[in-house]
């Protein structure tokens, strides 16, 4: 098997049962395996619910570790409707074109200084990199920014080795106070500022309500995008005939994003709170339990997907759930989307061959399942073309 | 060439040509509002669904199985609806009038 490759350890669970167990501090989850019933309940929200006690519908829960709810992420219709309105226009901002040129910039400067180094540890020194800078532009914020983010590490934003490490969450929850406080002081033309001001049903957003949101922007799109980029690297350096296929048909690269999103899927699953007594696949869950959408499981559905377990880097129909599904299907998607243009775009511009020397693979452990999500380093050179 | 009218939700109706691609991207193209081609055209992000006015249905013609399953559970799910990035613009689709859904 490829170093690269990401198998699927839901498949024979998703073929005969439709249905995977595991338990989450003594609070289980019932994970839903098949497309079409991820689809289904993600539909449902009137049972399948977001809005429960803020971090139950993480998982791993972080119940116990944060009381802030996030926004939208955590609210159910019809109120998420309305936080989002105010939102999309701002996360629709990727598309301009001032934005994709910056981006661009950031990222052929990224490519630029790597290809002198004589190896790279892909997830440090470049999927962080790259991710906290992106954001900088997303906030509208200063450049400079990004070193603050990128001193964090990839670990502030995590509940699973550290667990209960409060010391972590409270280093990014006291950045966001101290931010949210100098754009009430110095209004401008930032992230912060634009939440200061919007209105929600007539009424200003409170501090707290403009810290979840914020909070879910940090916490969303950090491992997603770094295991999207550092998985790319990966894929195309056992693949340089995609990148030699990309180079003279560019026209397909729109479709070799969505299928390395869908054979990734960066998001493996997220929760809901059962609200009445029901069935899944013929297995009774009961009210005030847990199950989850597992988008990477839908997203190798071979009823709906031929060839499911390998990338088909020109597929044309592709509807996968790697950014969920209905309801709150991912703000930030048109974001991680530029990203991933400008990175390959990048790559056929200016790499050639990409070696791998060793790496260690990140495994979530859900159950009886063990997922390869990406790496936790992965060492690689970066070759001039 | 193909001549397509868009009915926005402002009730503005507005009328764009072409002749290759497919209609998400035609629709892009003219800034057709409520129409965003979010995921490319591959079926994924239901951000370019239309409803066919009854009347042009049978030249439009009914989605595929995978394109339905991915209207299924959509909010605003017609008799009459399709996701606009998997109907190619040809000759075929002339004088055709798609309502832009919520
Ligand atoms: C490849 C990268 C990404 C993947 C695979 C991804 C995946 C997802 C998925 C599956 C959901 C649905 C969760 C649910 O239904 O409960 C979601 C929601 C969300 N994502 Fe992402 N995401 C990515 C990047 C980002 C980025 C970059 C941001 C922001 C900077 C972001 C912000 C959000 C927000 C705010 C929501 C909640 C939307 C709502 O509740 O209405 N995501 N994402
Ligand atoms: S553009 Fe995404 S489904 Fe049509």
């Amino acid at each position: 098997m490829k170093k690269s490759a990401i198998s699927c350890p839901f498949e024979k669970s998703r073929l005969e049962k439709g249905y995977g167990e595991m338990n989450d501090q003594d609070d289980p989850v019932v994970m839903v395996l098949r497309h079409k019933d991820v689809r289904k309940c993600a539909h449902n929200w009137k049972t399948f619910q977001s809005g429960a006690k803020p971090g139950r519908i993480v998982i791993p829960s972080e119940v116990n570790i944060r009381d802030v709810r996030q926004i939208p992420f955590e609210v159910d219709p019809p109120m998420h409707g309305e936080y989002r309105i105010i939102l999309e226009k701002w996360f629709k901002r990727p598309l301009e074109e001032s934005y994709e040129n910056e981006l661009r910039k950031q990222i052929e400067a990224l490519v630029e200084v790597s290809m002198v180094k004589d190896s790279v540890e892909v997830i440090n020194e470049f999927a962080l990199v790259l991710q906290s800078r992106a954001l900088t532009l997303l906030f509208n914020v200063p450049f400079s920014e990004s070193e603050t983010w990128i001193s964090w590490g990839t670990h502030v934003f995590r509940s699973e080795e550290t667990a209960l490490d409060s010391y972590k969450a409270n280093v990014l929850y006291d950045y966001i106070d101290r931010q949210i406080e100098k754009s009430i002081a110095q209004p401008g033309e930032d992230f912060y500022s634009k939440l200061l001001a919007a209105e929600v049903n007539g009424k200003k957003l409170t501090k707290k309500e403009i810290k979840g949101v914020v909070i879910l922007t940090f916490a969303g799109g950090r491992d997603t995008v770094i295991n999207a980029i550092t998985n790319s690297i990966a894929y195309f350096a056992e693949h340089p005939e995609s990148i030699e296929r990309l180079r003279r048909e560019p026209e397909l690269i729109k479709f070799a994003i969505e299928e390395l999103i869908r054979y990734f899927s960066p998001l493996t699953h997220m929760g809901r709170v059962v609200t009445e007594d029901t069935q899944i696949c013929g297995r009774a869950i009961k009210a005030d339990t847990r199950i989850s959408l597992n988008w990477a499981s839908a997203n190798r559905d071979a009823s709906v997907f031929e060839n499911a377990d390998e990338v088909v880097i020109d597929r044309k129909i592709n509807p996968h759930v790697a950014f969920g599904f209905g309801t709150h299907n991912c703000l930030g998607a048109t974001h991680a989307r530029q990203i991933m243009k400008v990175l390959v775009q990048t790559l056929i511009d200016k790499v050639g061959a990409i070696d791998i020397f060793d790496y260690e693979e990140n495994i979530e452990n859900l159950g009886e399942f063990k997922r390869k999500v990406g790496y936790k380093n992965i060492n690689v050179k970066f070759h001039k073309k | 060439m193909a001549k397509i009218t868009f009915i926005t939700s402002d009730e503005q109706s507005i009328t764009v040509e072409g002749n290759s691609g497919n209609v998400m991207e035609l629709a892009v193209k003219n800034k057709i509002k409520g129409i965003d081609g979010n995921c490319g055209g591959v079926c994924s992000c239901a951000t370019c669904h239309v409803h066919v006015l009854p009347e042009y249905w049978d030249k439009i013609g009914a989605p595929s199985e995978l394109e339905n399953d991915m209207l299924e559970f959509d909010e605003n799910i017609s008799d009459h609806s399709r996701l606009s990035c998997q109907i190619q613009v040809t000759d075929a689709i002339d004088g055709v009038v798609l309502k832009v859904a919520k």
